[in-house]
């Protein structure tokens, strides 16, 4: 990994900060530019990965920093995963890879190199909606509809993990899914009534 | 097992039609701002400042430029004369059309900690972010302050922002009981899911086309068209979808000039997308606030006087004021009411409307200073606030247009169990746990605005409503959809419902509870036109027709009868020879004055809660959230919307604070782990309940508004429960288990 970063030591970068806090509290001052001397840009590492996207094959040569998130969506234009903070703390980018619930945001795209990956686009077949899809339409569990794609995903993740039990758990089990909108005890409905229905997630 | 969908029946989903968008939503096919595929496009990315006040004195962007993909890198320096940016036109006068508020990279002033001071454009996004680390600035730094609480105790950095009088203001002297209290409340910050996004497309120097994330498309279309001075008719914004705002997608944001002006330097589209930190410094926010309330009453519980002071902090660039304190002087009857408000202007970047803005924090204090002077008299906190039921208006002196809210005090008891509340507080345990019961009201302006609808029908009875509004969630389409259906008594199937581009008839900005009643009413008014046409058009083209007076003409289903004669669309515009019926209405807003009615929707909420008695953690155990919006148009979308208020009233009351660092003017929490937000798993067993009775004044659909008033009041609802179950009454928000006394050993 060291190849792909910037060379800028975490000593210098702490010095500067702390450069910055005590000067503060001057009535004026100077702020020290950000160290540069060593910032010199590296080239940058193109890959070729495969991935099973949705079932079909999708090959490409990607920068090695991007994310899968971002090589979803703005490489294959899979939109329907959603980007809520790129930093793993909103759910709204989760995906299946190999069958697991993933923070796409967290994962960098060449680590998935032969994977398979789920998306939103890829649950519906044809014209049916899966069955939490649907059970997220009867229950309204979605006002705006940005965080819903990473809700399904991580709902279906819950009833397959066993995680379903009761609403506890189902508030537990995807309660790293932020939802500002509030529709919160519209999406554990829906998940729950997947759950009762014992249909097949 | 207990069934798991047992939580509260959505007791409209039998009779009720899904949300209109859901489809698209659930399947991940609705595109958002930043999700539109433009060819060859290149992304932004901000620099941001870290200094809080001073002025740049060099950049140093060599290595940047040198950076793999960099197409540019714009600051003050080199960004492109705009027009709007011009506090002067050319003849030396002043710029009447000047952009509103702070020009980003427009000079070398900064103004607040993280503001925007250079955009680096490169072919990619990685190649962007990776160029930013490399500019370099050098700052003359300035001595700032973001301390509200140690500011605000100097009056001279106070700015008056109105005050208000009624009766006397010795009125209070001589109460039977007299209660007073300081209020806080933290920056509550809208996060909404969706990042702040904007693609700008030039097609030559004079033509824009905008993906944007806003609540105003019409609106937004205006401004760039007087930033860049170039004809309205050039500028066309699209914004299919919203992923949440809460009011700030009310007003362009620094990634929208930015863009736009980077996308013309550039002669290539560029996208610009906010970081989630950066949402929380540069989209605005609920801005912190202090406030001084004290009322009396006199021993049956009259209020005798209310006197409320506030201060809302604000950036020293730009001045934000709401209507902290208005609710005082009107929700309750009392002849003697006093309201100051105050603006303290910090070096921060500037607030915003956020949901419920200003009764949401004013309403914490009053309704918390209610539930304290029922404690006194030793009043049910119901039965005082029953005893001062305005009849009237008291401020504006103006009959309500409609006020149900004792009924929402009646079914709302009923139904969170009213009767177990204790008596005493503190003095009741359920599975060892302390419990209390309380209960707050909410109340926002209900109006009514100018809007335009187009109706397109094609002879295959398809309807089409058009209008240049956007939905950021509370489900406008399905509104509107549902109106046309109801007035014409057609199948909503037949109807669809198209927003999000301004080149739609012009449609208000979604904002302050107002869409559905401004925009209702011109759907409303189209659809009555549509019927009067068909009628018309019916009479005269169709022989077996003649003889009947228009009127007698039934539309009903879409198709056209009158004494058994059944005719289609399709065969009514054969005969007169149209290949569609094309109508476009305006509805004129109005105001209370001119209604001379006094137009308000109403909320009360019942809390119930649990308070551990050693640890002092809180949960809330159920919420019964009631309100008078009148006719409520969507049952399945209102009551969404009323759940999600009740989520941002428990984020408020328990949760969301932003923090700064006052040494060097940082936040210091601008991310989901820093800054708590609601979780499913903070989430009680919610109940909604409207009066549904239709306002007969507002318009003529009969609904008020819904957004606002599911949120104000739930705060203090909470602690007012959480003071009846321990005998604390916290008075800064958020309420943590610290605050009611826990300390870690």
């Amino acid at each position: 990994m060291k190849k792909y970063c910037y060379q800028n030591s975490r000593r210098q970068f702490l010095r500067t900060t702390g450069t910055l806090a005590a000067f503060s509290l001057a009535p004026t001052m100077l702020v020290k530019a950000f160290p540069i001397e060593n910032a010199i840009p590296q080239p940058v590492p193109k890959e070729k990965i495969t991935l099973l996207v949705n079932g079909i094959e999708r090959s490409a040569e990607i920068d090695g920093r991007t994310t899968l998130l971002d090589f979803l969506r703005e490489q294959l234009g899979l939109t329907g995963t959603k980007k809520g903070c790129a930093m793993g703390q909103c759910g709204a980018c989760i995906v299946h890879i190999d069958g697991r619930r993933m923070n796409s945001c967290l994962s960098l795209a060449t680590f998935n190199n032969g994977k398979t990956v789920t998306t939103i686009e890829g649950l519906a077949k044809e014209d049916q909606l899966h069955p939490l899809q649907e059970a997220f339409v009867v229950h309204d569990a979605m006002q705006c509809g940005y965080c819903t794609p990473g809700q399904i995903m991580s709902g279906i993740a819950c009833i397959r993990e066993k995680r379903a039990g009761s609403r506890e758990d189902i508030q537990r089990y995807v309660s790293g899914n932020i939802c500002r909108c509030g529709a919160y005890q519209n999406i554990v409905d829906a998940i729950a009534s997947v759950q009762e229905s014992g249909k097949t997630v | 097992m207990p069934a798991l969908t047992s939580m509260e029946k959505n007791q409209f989903l039998e009779n009720d039609s899904p949300r209109a968008d859901a489809i698209e939503k659930v399947t991940g096919r609705a595109k958002y701002a930043a999700e539109h595929r433009i060819e060859n496009i290149a992304y932004g990315v901000f620099v941001c400042s870290t200094i809080a006040k001073g002025t740049i004195l060099t950049i140093e962007e060599g290595p940047a430029r040198k950076a793999e993909g960099v197409l540019d890198i714009i600051t003050y320096k080199n960004c492109p004369a705009t027009p709007g940016y011009e506090p002067l036109l050319p003849d030396g006068g002043k710029n009447p059309r000047q952009w509103w508020g702070l020009k980003v990279l427009y000079d070398n002033i900064v103004r607040f900690y993280g503001q925007p001071v250079a955009l680096v454009v490169a072919d990619s996004l990685e190649n962007a972010n990776a160029a930013a680390l490399l500019v370099s600035i050098q700052y003359q730094s300035e001595p700032f302050e973001t301390d509200f609480h140690s500011a605000r105790k100097d009056a001279a950095k106070l700015k008056a922002s109105g005050t208000y009088s009624r009766g006397n203001a010795a009125s209070l002297e001589g109460a039977f009981v007299k209660v007073s209290g300081e209020y806080t409340t933290p920056i509550e910050v809208h996060s909404p899911m969706e990042l702040q996004a904007t693609i700008a497309v030039w097609e030559g120097d004079d033509k824009l086309t905008v993906y944007d994330k806003t609540q105003g498309p019409k609106s937004m279309q205006g401004t760039l068209a007087r930033l860049f001075a170039i004809p309205d008719k050039n500028v066309r914004v699209i914004v299919n979808y919203v992923g949440g705002a809460f009011g700030n997608a009310l007003r362009p944001w620094h990634n929208v000039p930015a863009a736009c002006i980077a996308a013309k330097k550039l002669k290539r589209p560029v996208k610009v997308v906010l970081t989630r930190p950066q949402m929380f410094n540069l989209t605005g926010y609920r801005p912190q606030s202090w406030q001084q309330l004290t009322m009396g009453a006199d021993q049956d519980g009259k209020f005798l006087g209310i006197d409320h002071q506030a201060i809302s902090m604000t950036a020293r660039y730009e001045d934000f004021r709401e209507g902290i304190v208005n609710a005082s002087r009107f929700l309750y009857a009392c002849d003697h009411v006093q309201t100051n408000y105050k603006l303290l202007p910090l070096d921060v970047s500037v607030p915003t409307w956020m949901r419920g803005p200003g009764e949401a924090t004013g309403c914490f204090a009053l309704e918390s200073s209610i539930d304290q002077l029922a404690h006194q008299l030793k009043m049910d906190p119901v039965a005082l606030r029953v005893k001062n039921f305005p009849a009237i208006n008291p401020e504006s002196k103006l009959p309500w247009s409609s006020n149900y809210l004792k009924d929402c005090y009646e079914k709302g008891k009923e139904l969170i169990g009213w009767n177990n509340r204790p008596a005493v507080p503190g003095s009741k345990k359920e599975e060892g746990m302390l419990v209390g019961y309380g209960m707050a009201n909410g109340v926002f302006g209900a109006g009514r605005g100018q809007a335009s609808v187009r109706a397109i029908l094609l002879p295959n009875g398809t309807l089409t409503l058009q209008s240049a509004v956007s939905d950021m969630g509370p489900g406008t389409t399905t509104a509107m959809i549902k109106i046309a259906a109801d007035n014409l008594q057609w199948s909503p199937d037949k109807i669809r419902f198209t927003l999000g581009d301004s080149d739609l008839p012009p449609g208000p900005t979604q904002g302050g509870s107002t869409t559905t009643s401004t925009l209702g009413t011109a759907v409303y008014l189209v659809c009555e036109a549509l019927k009067k046409s068909l009628q018309e058009l019916a009479l005269t083209h169709l022989e077996g027709f003649k003889g009947a007076t228009a009127t007698a003409i039934d539309t009903k289903n879409g198709i056209i009868s009158w004494e058994g004669q059944r005719v289609t669309i399709e065969k009514l515009l054969i005969a007169a020879q149209k290949p569609f019926i094309e109508i476009t209405k305006d509805s004129q807003g109005t105001n209370a004055q001119e209604l001379k009615h006094a137009t308000n929707s109403f909320s009360c909420h019942f809390v119930k809660v649990h308070v551990h008695p050693k640890t002092m953690e809180i949960k809330i155990k159920e919420v019964v959230t009631t309100a008078d919006a009148g006719k409520i148009i969507s049952d399945n979308t209102a009551r969404s919307q009323m759940l999600g208020g009740v989520v941002g009233g428990i984020g408020m009351a328990l949760k969301e604070e932003l923090k700064f660092d006052h040494t060097t003017g940082q936040i210091i929490n601008a991310s989901f782990a820093g800054y708590r937000v609601p979780l499913h798993t903070d989430i009680p067993k919610t109940t909604v309940w409207f009066v549904n009775k239709p306002d007969p004044i507002i318009n003529p659909i009969g609904a008020k508004g819904l957004g606002e008033i599911a949120l104000i009041g739930l705060a203090a609802a909470i602690a007012n429960a959480i003071f009846n179950a321990t005998g604390k009454r916290v008075r800064d928000l958020p309420i943590t288990p610290e605050k009611l006394g826990y300390k870690t050993k």
